[in-house]
């Protein structure tokens, strides 16, 4: 089971990034747990100024934007 | 070519009379999305090309430790090209205070990023031509520089909420930017995707109101009420942008229509400043880090700075 956080704070594009990444998973048949972090000070914790950032498995993969189907692809086959 | 286009659509298919209103405004319509949207989709590209090499995580370990005049330029260049999505705004603040960069040239980067964006400047550059849009730029730049001092004159730090001095930002790695050129071409092209499909609304509904205004306000009735030659006109502008909200891009095609009715140049300029950098959303968003009595000298430092580049721009054209 992979642990995924999506860091921002509410945004249009965090929820888009949430709803993208449970998309593609259930596409993959891939088992995960989503959580949406949006505690300012856990997010910074992370390193992360731009958000929507993705977390998996405590490493950040990526920050800043909605990220691309074949990007979340990616992550979940890895 | 695009006004080709427009004419086609507007006096061949639909049939419509050149020089009437309905005419007038279809071709008008017709010509702006075409041109706007190639205009959008080569420039997006380009800056995504671009932009691959860059984050606003990079802009900060650019920026923190430098003398401060460098930094400030280095804030206001990073802050024209490098995209923040305004939700962003809360991070990116308690960042740049974290990395021990000066609250005003954080301010400059705020006013910087979303007064000069790419998008705005080169469908500026396509409708207005080059010298207009390199005035905005350069007075963009100005306000950037300007209005950051001013804040720091007004010492700030006292009014930023005690918890953001507080929070211990990680050094965890960055994942890494793509770096080969096919890897930089699929940002852009996800870029395009992304950013074209957020705000092509925007651009159309601008489109269509510029399309109404310029085929059916009169040009006497522009004259007459919005000319923008009496003084208050500039103040009234950026006043009536704060409620407004949009990205530049959507309101480009409005002050097209209104430049080609007579309004005054330094009016609809600060008009559109108002709109796309000074507005209500933002201030909320920053007030979860800074207290009011900040940003309301943010907001008035601003609406100041544009009123005087309005009159400037006045004065000049």
């Amino acid at each position: 089971m992979k642990e995924i956080k999506v860091l921002g704070s509410g945004c249009a594009n965090c929820r888009t990034t949430m709803r993208l990444i449970e998309e593609v998973a259930r596409e993959k048949g891939v088992p995960v747990n989503i959580l949406k972090v949006d505690d300012i000070a856990e997010i910074m914790a992370h390193g992360v100024m731009s958000t929507p950032g993705v977390v998996i498995d405590g490493k950040v993969v990526h920050a800043g934007g909605v990220p691309a189907r074949e990007k979340i692809s990616e992550w979940l086959e890895a | 070519m695009f006004e080709i286009l427009g004419n086609l659509v507007a006096y061949q298919w639909l049939g419509l009379a050149p020089g009437s209103r309905s005419g007038d405004a279809v071709q008008f319509f017709v010509m702006d999305v075409t041109k706007i949207f190639t205009l959008l989709v080569i420039v997006v590209y380009g800056m995504g090309l671009l932009r691959a090499l860059l984050s606003p995580e990079r802009v900060r370990d650019y920026v923190r430790g430098k003398p401060k005049s460098l930094a400030r330029a280095l804030a206001i260049l990073l802050g024209a090209v490098t995209p923040f999505c305004s939700c962003s705004s809360v991070p990116l603040f308690i960042g740049f205070v974290e990395a021990g960069i000066p609250l005003g040239v954080t301010f400059s980067f705020l006013i910087a990023s979303p007064m000069i964006n790419e998008v705005a400047a080169v469908v500026l550059l396509g409708v207005l031509g080059w010298k207009l849009t390199l005035l905005y730029i350069l007075a963009g730049m100005a306000v950037a520089w300007i209005g950051g001092m001013v804040m720091e004159w007004f010492r700030p730090e006292r009014w930023v909420e005690d918890y953001v001095w507080k929070i211990h930002m990680g050094e965890t790695r960055m994942p890494e930017l793509p770096r080969t050129l096919a890897e930089r071409h699929r940002y852009a092209l996800h870029e395009v995707r992304e950013i074209v499909g957020r705000i092509w609304r925007w651009v159309l509904a601008g489109i269509a109101v510029g399309a109404v205004f310029h085929g059916f306000v009169p040009e006497s009735w522009v004259a007459e009420h919005l000319s923008g030659d009496d003084w208050y006109s500039v103040p009234l502008a950026v006043l009536l942008g704060i409620p407004l909200y949009s990205n530049a891009t959507g309101v480009i095609p409005i002050a097209e229509a209104m430049l080609a009715k007579g309004v005054a140049l330094g009016t609809v300029l600060a008009l559109m400043m108002s709109i796309a950098a000074l507005s209500l959303p933002e201030m909320l968003i920053l007030r979860k880090v800074i207290r009011w009595p900040a940003l309301m000298r943010y907001a008035a430092v601003l609406a100041v700075a544009f009123t005087l580049v309005g009159w400037g721009f006045n004065v000049v054209s």
